[in-house]
């Protein structure tokens, strides 16, 4: 549990920014909007220095419930800007000077905000609405006049001269059910607006009503390609708050399944990259090795995508007699593979063309927005959770973090293939000395967590995977957040692709290797 | 002329499959509207070419649509059975697999893909959410199922459904869809929201407003 | 070699022996017609199949298996099915361009289809400026894909013809540059002469280095003129859902979809018409015995043989290669190609008029 600074709303903005610029808090890992009941709104800011390494913790909050009102942030940290809509769209907390404060997941007829705890979840107030949604050209912004009142200023997003294409949210390169608005120049592209919630499942709210073990369960299906390593932190941060230390042979087990979650959810980023650029057979050669990874998921946790595997204070069951011999295999096997990937796709002179200097994201830009993974490393920036944080048994293996300085597309590639290579290697080195122990340790039926906030965070397949939660000392946590790996990237793509052509919109979508159910939550 | 009694599929023997009773009865309504002869096996060879070659759009929201890419990929390969060629624009797919959860500012957006497809179109279930809303059952902004929304052919179960699932639900739609009937003869009588019975013809222009009230054809695994 | 004209000429004088003249030709065409149209079809079918079970053998799956043996029957269900399928009828699309876009572009295909030289004698549209028919047939159909792409009220579809327009008039040049090298060489235009000046060496053997660079150029140029991968810009899946075609359903995207297929045939049967010796049967200088059996085989059989590998020889880039970007595919023609088209039928009428040929 860690210390939380209050912070004045009043002051908020000046703070922030002295914090930015003195003690080099340039990366905002989380940012929680809150509903403290009597004691007003909030958000709660997590904060890390890039250089020394240090963080923090902010809150800032404000007693008005009906029109909570606190400064924006988005002019120091670029990824506040999604986050703040995110906030505004659940809780209804307006942040006066941020560029645009639509909904973020709802659609913008919804009534009310539904993670106040006041809010009304009967299908009456919001019953399924069937008609479609009418796509505005302008935001607003609300600033504060000297007096306290609010003054709204229009901006235009998209002017009517301007031909706007619509990507998605049925359409094969947004990778699930995103929406892009774009507005072309010929096939030059001016401008991006995205439009997530089109798979918003509502989790964080659905987590305040269930047992700390039943959230366990979605999770999940949040990034159903990171499904242990979600869950994974999700138990920590329990684990963490309950004071559980897990056994070695527990922290081995999950390290190896984080990792093999890993090339997993990097093949599926081949296969996927390959088939939006128009390469099919590399699709399928993807899709071929990592069905032998799920064959090993299978073996162990009974199911492929979805696998329950994680619980707290250890694993469901322990692994399969056949495990280790059936991993030392795979990872025979993927070796050589990987060598044929990149013949078939990395060598290959219109693959390189298309992805080299495409969609560059610069260090600044990617630690401004937050965007963690594969896509900060690709821009230069030693952002794994797995060094900065070390968890499980990651401080005691040998890898190296793989950071191309470049920030392109293939960076972006490369890290994510030369991840696998390092993945096979940490398994390798764990899986011969898995000690014996308990697979899991005893807890009691009904788990409570003590009063306080908690956040504990893992190297997700794509990025920095955090869970936060406030338990007021009750059997259900009282605000659960998930820290979306794939919203920071999703809110760069804007950066990214401007200027680029409407393909390469395709192949940045590609390397960036969101996963749509993550950004909406 | 009767209408074939038991639609086959190649190598796997009738009585394998579940919910053999609800093609029976599907049998049965058919037959009362009688066909003749000829145009009995007109409807035999479309329904032959039209139950092997049924094209999926690629649709998919959550975890169901990676399963259901897995279904497409090598070890799977539903192009085996003439499922081969996803198309990406709704007006060519011939089915709409909803793999994964629908929300709230989702379903206009299926409902209007739907209406996009051209006849004939079916709609598969795939995997909880898509039912009943699965796990997201209790959520504000889920749809607690598909069928609300549009008409559900087949319902493929699972959290996501195993691959050799969708391909069993798969050979299902490809069952009823042998029983069809293109020539002089209606599929299904439905109920009028009025309450007097009212005709769909197949070939009838999509009337999405008359499905909409509750799905008839129903077959659940 | 079997002389197809002998059949021809025997149905000629029979119907002209009971019919009017003026019938019998009539007639006469109108059977042609019909042969074409199913010779066309068939054709189609079989690319179709040979797509599917080809770009599965590639992706290690087993493609088509269960209608008829090894899915052979497959297609016949797919044309079933689009036969019967709707055909939306797209609210404020310009309706007659929007129904005529398949027509223009299939007429086009079938045109360019019936100049091919399958056999000996086996000629429909064959005269003196052959390959310039051809040229021009084929290029027809750059018209209907933008009609389909204009007409369809949709950005997408309008992209996707933009892209289309771009670059299929951009390669109708390197195309017509290779084949033009050929011309230089053979001084004919008629493409049943071109095949018969291969009779003792296809050109791709006789047109030393400059008939190889031109085949090469050619596959290319091909490749991109029938929106193959990795030139498959206009109907790029992923970017455009289905590019000019996106809103077509039923027979009119059958037709779209047929066409493609076909036009990638027209491309290998005119590579092997000019290139490879159409339906010439392999002769090796010397080996006698060798010759008098490659006699044997029939021409179309080699016609359809040697077509058919080009086919397999483009159908493997295009599940190789990935797509390349607009101002890339450009790039390509206009600074790679076109110069070295230009620079190659230089050397080949240097060839020419020094006789370095064989």
């Amino acid at each position: 549990m860690q210390e939380i600074l209050e912070i004045p709303a009043a002051e908020f903005h000046q703070t922030a920014r002295k914090l930015k610029e003195e003690k080099g808090m340039d990366f905002l890992r989380s940012l929680t909007g809150m509903d403290w009941g009597e004691e007003g709104m909030g958000a709660v800011y997590h904060l890390e220095s890039t250089s020394t390494g240090a963080t923090m913790t902010l809150r800032v909050r404000t007693a008005d419930r009906l029109q909570p009102e606190l400064p924006s942030v988005s002019d120091i940290w670029k990824g506040a800007a999604l986050n703040e809509r995110e906030a505004y769209d659940y809780f209804g907390i307006l942040f006066i000077g941020n560029p645009d404060m639509r909904r973020l997941y709802l659609r913008e007829d919804w009534q009310g905000h539904p993670l106040r705890k006041d809010y009304d979840a009967s299908d009456l107030t919001n019953p399924l609405r069937m008609t479609n949604e009418e796509a505005v050209d302008t935001t607003e912004t609300l600033e504060l006049n000297p007096d306290g009142t609010l003054k709204v200023q229009e901006n235009i997003l998209f002017d009517d001269k301007e031909y706007v294409i619509n990507i998605g949210p049925q359409h094969p390169a947004t990778h699930g059910v995103l929406r892009f608005r774009v507005s072309l120049e010929g096939e030059t592209i001016k401008k991006i607006d995205v439009h997530c919630g089109y798979i918003h499942r509502g989790i964080e709210k659905m987590c305040e009503s269930l047992t700390y073990p039943q959230t366990l369960a979605l999770t999940d299906r949040l990034d159903y390609l990171g499904a242990m390593q979600n869950r994974h932190a999700l138990c920590m941060c329990i684990e963490n708050a309950l004071g559980i230390e897990v056994s070695p042979r527990v922290q081995y087990i999950r390290t190896i399944m984080d990792e093999l979650q890993r090339i997993d959810s990097h093949l599926l980023f081949f296969s996927c990259l390959c088939m939006d650029m128009g390469a099919l057979t590399a699709f399928f050669y993807g899709f071929r090795d990592r069905e032998k990874v799920l064959d090993i998921f299978e073996q162990t946790c009974g199911g492929r995508l979805i696998l329950n595997y994680n619980i707290i204070g250890g694993v469901q069951a322990d692994i399969h007699p056949d495990f280790v011999k059936r991993v030392k295999d795979f990872i025979a096997y993927l070796r050589p593979t990987l060598r044929e990937y990149h013949d078939v796709f990395t060598g290959n002179i219109i693959a390189q063309q298309r992805l080299k200097g495409v969609g560059v994201l610069s260090r600044e830009d990617a630690i401004s927005f937050g965007a963690t993974g594969g896509t900060g490393r690709a821009s230069g920036w030693a952002c794994d959770v797995r060094k900065r944080h070390p968890y499980a048994v990651y401080d005691r293996v040998d890898f190296k973090e793989i950071v191309y300085p470049q920030g392109d597309c293939f960076a972006r590639y490369m890290v994510r293939m030369d991840e696998i290579e390092q993945s096979l290697h940490i398994i390798e080195q764990l899986i011969d000395d898995i000690p014996d122990g308990p697979y899991y340790e005893k807890t009691k039926p009904l788990i409570k967590l003590p009063e306080g906030t908690y956040y504990a965070a893992v190297e997700g397949s794509r990025g920095e995977f955090g869970a936060f939660i406030e338990s007021r000392g009750d059997k259900y946590p009282y605000r659960m957040k998930f820290r979306s790996t794939g919203l920071p990237l999703v809110s760069a793509i804007d950066t990214i692709a401007r200027g680029a052509k409407i393909a390469d919109l395709i192949a940045i979508g590609g390397t960036l290797d969101y996963v749509v159910p993550d950004i909406d939550r | 002329m009767e209408i074939k009694k038991k639609p086959r599929i190649k190598a796997i023997p009738y009585e394998e499959f579940n919910d053999n009773e609800y093609l029976e009865k599907m049998v049965r309504e058919l037959n009362e509207n009688g066909a003749n002869i000829i145009v009995g096996v007109l409807d035999d060879i479309v329904n032959w070419g039209r139950s092997n070659s049924l094209w999926p759009l690629t649709f998919a929201t959550s975890c169901c649509g990676i399963e259901f890419m897995a279904v497409g990929a090598a070890r799977y390969d539903f192009a085996r059975f003439g499922f081969e060629v996803t198309r990406a624009s709704p007006r060519q797919a011939d089915f709409i697999m909803v793999a994964g959860t629908i929300t709230h500012k989702m379903a206009p957006v299926l409902k209007r893909l739907y209406d996009q497809m051209a006849d004939p179109k079916y709609v598969i279930a795939v995997g909880g959410c898509a039912i009943s809303g699965g796990p997201f059952k209790k959520s504000y902004h889920v749809v607690n199922g598909v069928d609300k929304i549009l008409p559900v052919d087949v319902y493929i179960p699972g959290c996501p459904p195993r691959p050799e699932a969708m391909l069993y639900g798969m050979m299902q739609l490809q069952r009823k869809v042998k029983l069809q009937k293109f020539f002089g003869g209606v599929n299904r009588k439905e109920e009028d929201p009025d309450g007097s019975p009212q005709e769909m013809s197949e070939t009838a222009a999509p009337e999405p407003a008359a499905n909409e009230q509750e799905p008839v054809k129903k077959e659940e695994k | 070699m079997f002389d197809f004209s002998i059949v021809t000429g025997w149905i000629h004088n029979l119907l002209t022996s009971f019919l009017p003249y003026g019938l019998a030709v009539f007639v006469e065409c109108v059977a042609i017609g019909i042969g074409i149209m199913i010779a066309y079809a068939l054709i189609a079918i079989i690319m179709i199949f040979m797509e599917r079970k080809v770009c599965a053998a590639f992706q290690c799956r087993l493609g088509p298996m269960r209608v008829g043996p090894q899915g052979t029957v497959q297609i016949f269900c797919d044309v079933i099915k689009m036969l019967t399928k709707e055909i939306v009828k797209i609210r404020e699309a310009d309706k007659f361009l929007y129904n005529l876009a398949p027509y223009v572009v299939i007429a086009a295909s079938v045109l360019a289809f019936s100049c091919l030289p399958v056999n000996k004698g086996m000629e429909v549209l064959d005269f003196n400026v052959g390959v310039f028919f051809l040229l021009a047939a084929s290029s027809i159909g750059v018209v209907g894909i933008l009609l389909a792409g204009w007409s369809s009220n949709n950005k997408y579809s309008l992209i996707g013809a933009m892209r289309s327009g771009a670059q299929m008039v951009s390669y109708e040049l390197s195309t017509g540059l290779s084949i033009l090298t050929i011309v230089v060489l053979t001084d004919t235009m008629q493409l049943s002469e071109i095949v018969a000046r291969q009779a003792d060496g296809w050109f791709i053997f006789k047109g030393h280095v400059s008939a190889v660079i031109a085949f090469i150029i050619y596959l290319i140029a091909g490749n991109a003129e029938v929106n193959r991968g990795p030139f498959d810009l206009p109907e790029a899946e992923s970017e455009l859902t289905a590019g000019y075609h996106t809103e077509y359903s039923g027979m009119h995207f059958g037709l779209f979809y047929v066409a493609e297929f076909v036009n990638l045939f027209i491309i290998s049967g005119v590579a092997t018409t000019i290139f490879l010796g159409g339906w010439m049967p392999l002769h090796i200088p010397g080996w006698e015995g060798f010759n008098a059996v490659m006699d044997f085989i029939p021409g179309f059989v080699w016609f359809f043989g040697k077509a058919f590998f080009v086919v397999w020889l483009l159908m493997w880039i295009k599940w190789t290669f990935p797509r390349l970007r607009i101002d890339q595919i450009l790039t390509l023609e206009w600074k790679y190609l076109i110069p070295l088209g230009l620079v190659n039928l230089l050397l080949m009428v240097i060839i020419v008029v020094f006789k370095l040929h064989f």
